[in-house]
């Protein structure tokens, strides 16, 4: 381009101009504006947050927005509903009540967290909470699998009801251990895919194992 | 003059410098000595800037150098008996030592908070450095990274292979330090032992369910691996730590495969058969390992014999301590009327359990 081989400025023109830079007033501003906001609106935001995360969770695409705006909330309402549900299905139910939600929530978050480290070590690219963040979302199938199991379980403990209990759960765990796989997987080496997905396996059959075999007294 | 002055200077120009290291002090000490005359204001200044002034005394008077450190409560109460001190000296029109330590502590009085927070600064930067350092060496989970550096084809034909005893024992069979495999057996394990407590009602008491599965699943796993690898090494056996661990996790495999179909179906003879022949194919082959890397009848017999006995004994034991509805069943089986269900496993529904059952027992009466 000859036209613009040529841009010197010419020696008697003075340059002139603005040497101050408009100071960024946006952050110091928009920290004082969640400080200062009704706690409806940080609540708010959050549940929305959530909701959203819920959504990518029953309709796993390929978004990258579970793992970068990872939070545990839902884990951690996920895994307490369900601990909850959970309780209550044993023998003597005044002896067991106790050890049977802790048992899931430390099944939960022990296996997680295995996973996790798992993951690391053969050669993952993912954090350590983003992953916490996407195996806790994707229990959310399970839980919804626990609900209905119980619904099934308020008309009767029959044949049928099995039947259809293991069905819906079946269902529930392929769809969890599937939407997790496809958040994580793809942080792993290609090879080393059925690695990293045998241990999500385990983990969300050892649960849905749980709903499945429990039974109210 | 030098060895007072320096002695002076070292143990009030220390307080600023103290953590600096020793070249500041003496190279404070050594500037504190030629500066006798500076007055009180100049003190500070003099302190942080005498560390560029070379060639003190080499020899720092360590009893001199008092550890007020950031305690600005010691340095008021020194302070408090100095300025008597001074008080008591000035009368006297003496410039010794004692006025010119008090000179400097009067005048670094101002900034005695400043140095004392400086002080407490440095030293919270240095744990920090330490905590961390040691945090990065000892928690770094990149240890044992190269043990999980394992392809799926790999990881298959271990499993295939730690069911095939090695005939060849008179050269050392090559074990794979990989701990991946084991962990992941180690884990199914728990998940069958958990799917075989639930069904045979087993009741924990005082615990979880859980956590009896994992600690008796990693207890033997860890446990039983560090025994051998003691006897190992009391038997001169060529084997490392890792390889011990990997050596008895593949073995495992077995185990998982014997308690997965057994749990199931319930039959005493199916379980006895698998337990000689699943679990005597992996024992054997871990055997055969062992004995391929230890010298000496009786060392090789002493490994072998322990080996052999945990790990039938350990599928022995996970089968029927955990397992009691054997009994219950066959009985279900053989009388015209079945019983109420107390002893049966109490979520996988009475027709399930009795059509596996029933088919089992056809199998084995037509064979």
């Amino acid at each position: 381009f000859p036209g613009l081989a040529d841009v010197s400025i010419a020696q008697d023109i003075p340059v002139e101009g603005e040497i101050t830079v408009p100071v960024g007033s946006q952050s110091p501003d928009e920290d004082y504006s969640t400080l200062d906001e009704p706690v409806k609106d940080t609540i708010m935001r959050d549940l929305k947050a959530v909701g959203k995360k819920f959504v990518h969770v029953m309709y796993p695409r390929k978004s990258s927005a579970l793992l970068r705006d990872w939070d545990l909330w839902g884990p951690l309402v996920l895994c307490v509903s369900l601990a909850l549900m959970l309780q209550g299905g044993s023998a003597d139910s005044k002896d067991d009540g106790g050890p049977q939600f802790a048992e899931v929530f430390v099944i939960i978050w022990f296996g997680a967290v295995v996973i996790t480290l798992n993951s690391k070590l053969l050669g993952g690219t993912i954090s350590f909470f983003q992953s916490l963040c996407v195996l806790g979302y994707c229990v959310l199938p399970l839980t919804v699998a626990m609900l209905v199991c119980r619904l099934v379980l308020l008309a009767g403990a029959g044949t049928v009801s099995f039947i259809i209990r293991l069905i819906v759960v079946g269902a529930m765990f392929g769809w969890s251990t599937l939407a997790s796989t496809a958040f994580l997987a793809d942080s792993q080496p290609p090879n080393r895919k059925a690695l990293v997905v045998y241990p999500i396996f385990l983990f969300y059959f050892v649960i849905s194992w749980m709903i499945l075999t429990f039974t109210p007294q | 003059m030098a060895a007072p002055g320096a002695a002076g200077g070292g143990r009030s120009g220390a307080s600023a410098a103290e953590w600096g290291g020793f070249e500041d002090n003496m190279q404070v000490g050594s500037g504190r000595g030629r500066r006798r005359a500076a007055g009180p204001g100049r003190v500070s200044a003099d302190a942080v800037s005498a560390p560029a002034q070379g060639g003190g005394s080499a020899v720092i008077d360590m009893e001199n150098m008092d550890d007020t450190s950031g305690s600005s409560f010691e340095d008021m109460g020194e302070m408090h008996q100095r300025m008597k001190e001074e008080e008591e000296e000035e009368a006297d029109g003496e410039a010794g030592a004692g006025e010119e330590e008090d000179g400097e502590f009067l005048g670094m009085k101002g900034l005695r908070g400043q140095l004392g927070r400086q002080v407490a600064d440095q030293m919270w930067q240095v744990g920090k450095r330490q905590a961390s350092r040691a945090f990065s060496l000892y928690a770094n989970i990149d240890i044992l990274r190269p043990y999980f550096d394992v392809e799926p084809v790999q990881v298959r034909a271990r499993l295939l292979e730690s069911m095939i005893p090695v005939k060849m024992i008179n050269f050392p069979q090559k074990i794979a330090g990989e701990l991946y495999g084991p962990l992941m057996l180690v884990f199914t394990l728990v998940a069958i032992l958990l799917h075989g407590m639930k069904t045979s009602d087993t009741i924990i008491r005082e615990g979880t369910l859980m956590g009896t599965a994992i600690g008796t699943c990693f207890g033997y796993w860890l446990g039983v691996s560090s025994f051998m690898y003691f006897l190992a090494y009391l038997c001169n056996a060529q084997i490392t730590m890792v390889q011990m661990l990997s050596l008895l996790g593949y073995g495992l495999f077995g185990h998982c495969i014997t308690l997965f179909v057994t749990y199931n179906i319930h039959f005493h003879s199916l379980f006895y058969i698998f337990w000689l022949v699943v679990g005597g194919l992996s024992t054997l082959r871990m055997v055969a390992v062992l004995v391929s890397r230890t010298v000496g009848h009786t060392q090789r017999l002493i490994l072998c014999g322990t080996l052999a006995a945990l790990h039938m004994l350990f599928l022995l034991y996970l089968h029927f301590a955990y397992h009691k509805v054997v009994e219950g069943i066959l009985d279900t089986l053989e009388g015209p009327n079945m019983p109420p269900f107390q002893r049966v496993a109490r979520d996988i529904p009475v027709v399930s359990n009795a059509v596996l059952n029933t088919t089992a027992k056809a199998i084995a009466l037509t064979l």
